[in-house]
């Protein structure tokens, strides 16, 4: 019983400590964005700021400084970016992913095979290519381009996680649809997508976080405030305004926040979603 | 135990398949149409197109002339040794942060599954770093780093383990290790979650059974859990590697290569020949030896795993 209880004591001791780890470096980030900068640079260094300094959110807020109206244009490109590639993606890979799971045809596997299989190539060795083909169509700098090369992305992840999560949905329910007068798409509508909602917030989640973080491309394919995303933002300001980590922090946590946000909220889906990839294969 | 998944994936045999996989076929194939283009419209010419622009001396994006140089480009990039220095650090990267995240993630993922007050708490907590986005995270360490005013010198010097500030990204190999530092903070959960997964299927009657036999904890651990996250940590091992291979963002965000080139790894070295040496050709040819090698490993990751999973059996 005291051996059980020690134990117990450890454990918890092991949680608070892996929590400190995992929220100082963040925490850290979002006191210097609040700093005076007098703080920031002084030795040694000061943990609690003077007084609360919300000028760098207030200038991005308001777009008044020349950062802070590049960040709020990136932001809103961000946010339009990351909801349409989630969008779409999630629309062409459940349909997708029903006829993996649930259809027999030929190459079936290789197919599946061949959508992985593009998660190996790294995206340097598109770049150039990719770069040619988005000017012969006008769509340098734009929006939709940036969408365009996303969806290549974050498909085949959530054709994945979705075929995946499709297949442990009991054939029986589906059937059952069918015998009721259900054609296949009215049975994956009204039988399958509700059953496998778990699997549908995990990629809405996963494919929202990957077009989110997604730089390389954003940062060859995008030149103005037209489509500028908010990483290739934060690595300007990183490079640029060296000294004043308070407004790379500011940034950092504004680009920060709708993810992290979003992946507290679905924070039970993660396992669940990941539950049905591990199983298969 | 992974069989049920994969009985489900050759339903009715393969005897009824002529007339039945007709009309299916048809169907998947408008089904999945819209993915094959989104997916492969964009993704096969440039694949195509890099081929062959690694295969001619390429000075810039609209040139012209550009003659025809076959393997040379390949050639050159294999006797250079900045591309051997390069690969070097890749796989230094590779391996340290590819085992730091999967032992500690290992460990994470028995406290998220262990019986602790609060455990949603720390679920949530544990979610925030992959949540950040790369280049915030590289800002975020950076900053830490700072050779100035960075948090970690701030905090050794007023703890009194070191008396004066220390450029933590000013030497290549410290460099390298704060890199990891970073990514190792960033990825672990991600990790930590795949392994929970894993953990989470694992029945609870072969813990009954362990105990029955009075095994210890330990050899709980290495003979039953172990051997049964195998898959779990399989598939880990193969996407974490693929990954860090192609690292980028966040090298660029923290040291952009540098110093002395200390940072570079392959995927920032095929950047730099092709975007600031404008030297597209070898550009292209070092992105499709970075290709090769991702195949070469996940063949050999691949094997193993079909191995391992027989020996399951």
């Amino acid at each position: 019983m005291t051996l059980r209880k020690r134990d117990s004591v450890l454990l918890h001791l092991a949680a608070v400590f892996t929590a400190v780890v995992i929220l100082v470096p963040f925490l850290y980030m979002v006191v210097a964005s609040i700093s005076p900068q007098s703080n920031l640079i002084s030795k040694p260094p000061k943990w609690i700021p003077d007084h609360l300094d919300w000028h760098r959110y207030s200038d991005m807020f308001s777009g008044s400084s020349a950062a802070g109206s590049t960040f709020k244009s990136a932001m809103a490109n961000s946010v339009i970016v990351a909801c349409c590639t989630v969008a779409i993606s999630m629309v062409i890979s459940i349909f997708g992913a029903y006829a993996f799971a649930r259809l027999e045809f030929r190459g079936r596997r290789m197919t599946l095979m061949m959508f992985l299989a593009t998660y190996m190539l790294p995206q340097v060795a598109l770049l150039v290519p990719m770069y040619i083909i988005l000017s012969g169509f006008g769509l340098l700098d734009s929006k939709i381009g940036l969408i365009l090369v996303d969806c290549s992305l974050v498909i085949p992840f959530t054709l994945w996680i979705l075929s995946n999560y499709f297949l442990t949905v009991p054939r029986d329910l589906e059937d059952a649809a069918r015998v009721d007068g259900c054609t296949r798409v009215g049975a994956l509508f009204r039988v399958i997508l509700p059953t496998a909602k778990p699997g549908i917030f995990a990629a809405i989640m996963f494919s929202f976080l990957l077009a989110w973080d997604e730089f390389m491309y954003a940062l060859v394919f995008t030149s103005s405030t037209n489509s500028k995303t908010v990483p290739v933002a934060i690595s300007e300001f990183a490079g640029r305004y060296t000294t004043d980590f308070g407004l790379v922090a500011a940034g950092g946590v504004l680009a920060a926040l709708p993810p992290v946000i979003i992946a507290i909220v679905f924070q039970r889906y993660v396992v669940s979603g990941m539950v049905a990839g591990a199983v298969k294969e | 135990m992974m069989r049920p998944g994969r009985t489900q994936e050759f339903p009715q045999g393969l005897a009824v398949r002529p007339k039945k996989s007709n009309g299916q076929g048809k169907m998947a194939f408008w089904l999945l149409l819209p993915a094959l283009v989104a997916v492969f419209g964009i993704v096969i010419y440039p694949v195509v197109r890099t081929l062959v622009i690694s295969l001619f001396e390429v000075n810039s994006v609209m040139a012209t002339d550009t003659p025809f140089v076959g393997l040379g480009n390949y050639e050159k990039v294999l006797s250079d040794a900045g591309f051997w220095a390069a690969i070097g650090r890749t796989f230094y990267f590779t391996v340290t942060s590819t085992v730091l995240e999967l032992v500690l993630g290992l460990a994470l993922a028995g406290l998220l599954n262990a019986r602790i007050r609060g455990r949603w708490v720390l679920r949530t907590i544990v979610v925030i770093p992959w949540a950040v986005p790369t280049i915030v995270n590289a800002a975020l360490w950076k900053g830490i780093f700072n050779a100035q005013y960075g948090a970690l010198n701030g905090i050794l010097s007023q703890l009194g383990f070191q008396s004066d500030y220390r450029a933590w990204l000013g030497s290549p190999t410290a460099a390298m290790n704060a890199v990891i530092v970073a990514d190792v903070w960033k990825t672990t959960p991600l990790v930590a979650f795949f392994l929970l997964a894993g953990l989470a299927s694992i029945p609870n009657d072969i813990y009954e059974a362990a105990k029955l036999d009075r095994a210890s904890r330990v050899r709980t651990f290495f003979s039953v859990t172990l051997p049964l996250l195998v898959p779990s940590v399989s598939i880990v091992l193969v996407l974490r590697t693929v990954e860090a291979f192609k690292v980028f963002d966040i090298i660029y965000g923290m040291t952009r290569g540098g110093p002395a080139n200390g940072t570079q790894t392959i995927a920032y070295y095929a950047y730099t020949s092709a975007f600031s040496d404008q030297s597209y050709g070898m550009g292209s040819a070092i992105s499709y030896l970075i290709v090769i090698v991702i195949l070469l490993l996940s063949a050999v990751y691949l094997r193993a795993l079909r191995r391992s999973e027989m020996s399951l059996l």
